[in-house]
């Protein structure tokens, strides 16, 4: 008994050691055929800062990262379910559902998750997945716009991604890109808030290191929409990001801003390279 | 007599009307980032200074430190060094520099400075995500500040 509690305590007093050591080696395949890159050479515009890019999925336990592999076991999908209904539901002024200009999303919205946010010539701003499917809505569907990373959007965007799951994000940030990418990436570098950290402080600087109970992962995108078991529904990226900064005793940006705009911008061509993922399961 | 108890103990808790605490705009950095004289005019409690450093609402510091002598203290960070010889390796007047700004003594650190209160860029309400309703109170107080260097002095291997 005495021995037992001892160990116990040895145990605990190396916890932080037996804990290190980064991203672990596991391979991510779903459903049994569809191999993920999950690790790969960094983008050039990274190379001073990474030789590899990871996924966030590398740095979640065992128990997590296996309700990824299989789509019965990964709750994410059952808002993609929702979303499938949704996309064959007619609404707004015209009557019109999104099948009935984009038939099935299996096909025609395979590649648009791992290119956008993405540059819009037309209306001469760069628009992330969720700001197209609302210009559809409002533009083409006659029916209103859906609140930004909430139910109905995020759902969507998880159909969307899931399309183009093992496609490389490869999203341009050159040309009118530029700006917003530039704009972006001083977000990430800018220390915020009473506690003064910027993304780079934890997600480039100590990924892989613990921060309290959480694995700092390098703060990847390509999973996105993630399911995330702490509150049991899918979360989008910019309320993520919103997440991250209030944790810095800051003032942050709401979901849909031109900050975040450009921040997803920024943050998604930092995984250039890494499989879409969406939706994945984190805690 | 109960009333000027009251009292007292409204002082206390604004730290700021005791004479001899040094206000956050006004701490003497050395040359190394050190600060040669207790904050509060005050000792520091090490016992006090063990629960702020372990506690996620004072200075949780256990989220990027880990310090073996706490062994209760679940999930320690690993972003910082470790801190269980911390108490051999420096003085008090070093720890309390480190601790009230630690960019004064290693620049562009990761680690908050927790007794300061302006130049930060959009200063937040706490942990709301809400911007700060104006100044902002340091993250510990003077003498949080002096319970938590005490504490760090206890960290001995012998
Ligand atoms: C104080 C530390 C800290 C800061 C600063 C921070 N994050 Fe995070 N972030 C975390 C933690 C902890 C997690 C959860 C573990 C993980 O996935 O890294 C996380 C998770 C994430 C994720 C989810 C990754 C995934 O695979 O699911 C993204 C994306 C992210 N952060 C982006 C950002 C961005 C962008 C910023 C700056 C605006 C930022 N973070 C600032 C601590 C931080
Ligand atoms: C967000 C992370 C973070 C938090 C929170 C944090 N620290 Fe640190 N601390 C660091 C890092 C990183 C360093 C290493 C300094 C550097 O950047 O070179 C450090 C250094 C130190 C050192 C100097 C170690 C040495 O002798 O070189 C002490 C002492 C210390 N911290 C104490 C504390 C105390 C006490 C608290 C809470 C009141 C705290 N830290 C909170 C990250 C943190």
């Amino acid at each position: 008994m005495k021995f037992k509690a001892l160990t116990a305590i040895a145990a605990l007093l190396i916890a932080p050691a037996a804990f290190a050591g980064g991203a672990d080696d596991d391979t991510l395949t779903i459903n049994g055929d569809l191999d993920m890159v999950t690790k790969t050479a960094a983008p050039d515009h990274l190379s001073d800062a990474f030789d590899e890019i990871i996924s966030g999925w590398h740095f979640r336990s065992d128990e997590t990262q296996q309700l990824q592999t299989d789509d019965f076991e990964n709750q994410g999908m059952i808002f993609v379910d929702q979303a499938i209904d949704q996309w064959n539901t007619a609404e707004g002024s015209e009557g019109k559902s999104c099948a009935d200009c984009h038939s099935d999303p299996a096909d025609s919205m395979v590649g648009v998750a791992a290119t956008y946010p993405k540059w819009n010539e037309e209306a001469g701003e760069m628009r992330t997945v969720q700001m197209q499917v609302n210009d559809c809505r409002t533009n083409r569907m006659g029916a209103e716009a859906w609140k930004y990373d909430a139910g109905d959007a995020v759902s969507m965007e998880a159909l969307i991604a899931s399309v183009s799951r093992g496609m490389p994000v490869d999203v341009a940030i050159d040309g009118p890109a530029a700006d917003y990418w530039e704009a972006g990436k001083d977000i990430y570098y800018t220390r915020f808030g009473q506690l003064e950290l910027s993304c780079a402080n934890c997600h480039e600087q100590n990924y892989g290191n613990y921060i309290r109970a959480d694995h700092l992962s390098q703060g990847q995108i390509n999973g996105f929409p993630t399911y995330r078991l702490k509150n049991a529904k899918l979360n989008g990226s910019h309320s993520r990001f919103k997440g991250c900064i209030r944790d810095t005793r800051a003032e942050t940006f709401s979901a849909g801003s031109d900050e975040f705009i450009a921040l997803e911008l920024y943050v998604k061509s930092r995984g250039n390279g890494l499989s879409v993922e969406g939706p994945s399961v984190r805690n | 007599m109960r009333l000027t108890a009251i009292t007292a103990a409204a002082v206390l808790a604004t730290g700021a009307a005791f004479a001899d605490t040094v206000a956050p705009g006004d701490v003497q950095f050395g040359e190394y980032g050190d600060v040669a004289t207790s904050l509060s005019g005050m000792a520091g409690d090490a016992d006090k200074g063990s629960v702020i450093f372990s506690s996620r609402s004072k200075g949780n510091c256990a989220a990027c430190h880990a310090v073996a002598q706490l062994p209760d203290v679940a999930f320690q960070g690993e972003v910082g060094p470790e801190l269980t010889w911390t108490g051999e390796a420096r003085t008090a007047e070093e720890l309390r520099g480190i601790v009230a700004n630690a960019k004064m003594t290693f620049p562009d650190t990761v680690m908050p400075a927790f007794y300061k209160t302006t130049g930060f860029t959009r200063p937040g309400d706490g942990y709301t995500g809400k911007a700060a309703q104006g100044d902002l109170s340091p993250i510990l107080s003077a003498q949080e500040i002096e319970d938590v260097v005490a504490f760090l002095l206890t960290l001995q291997e012998s």
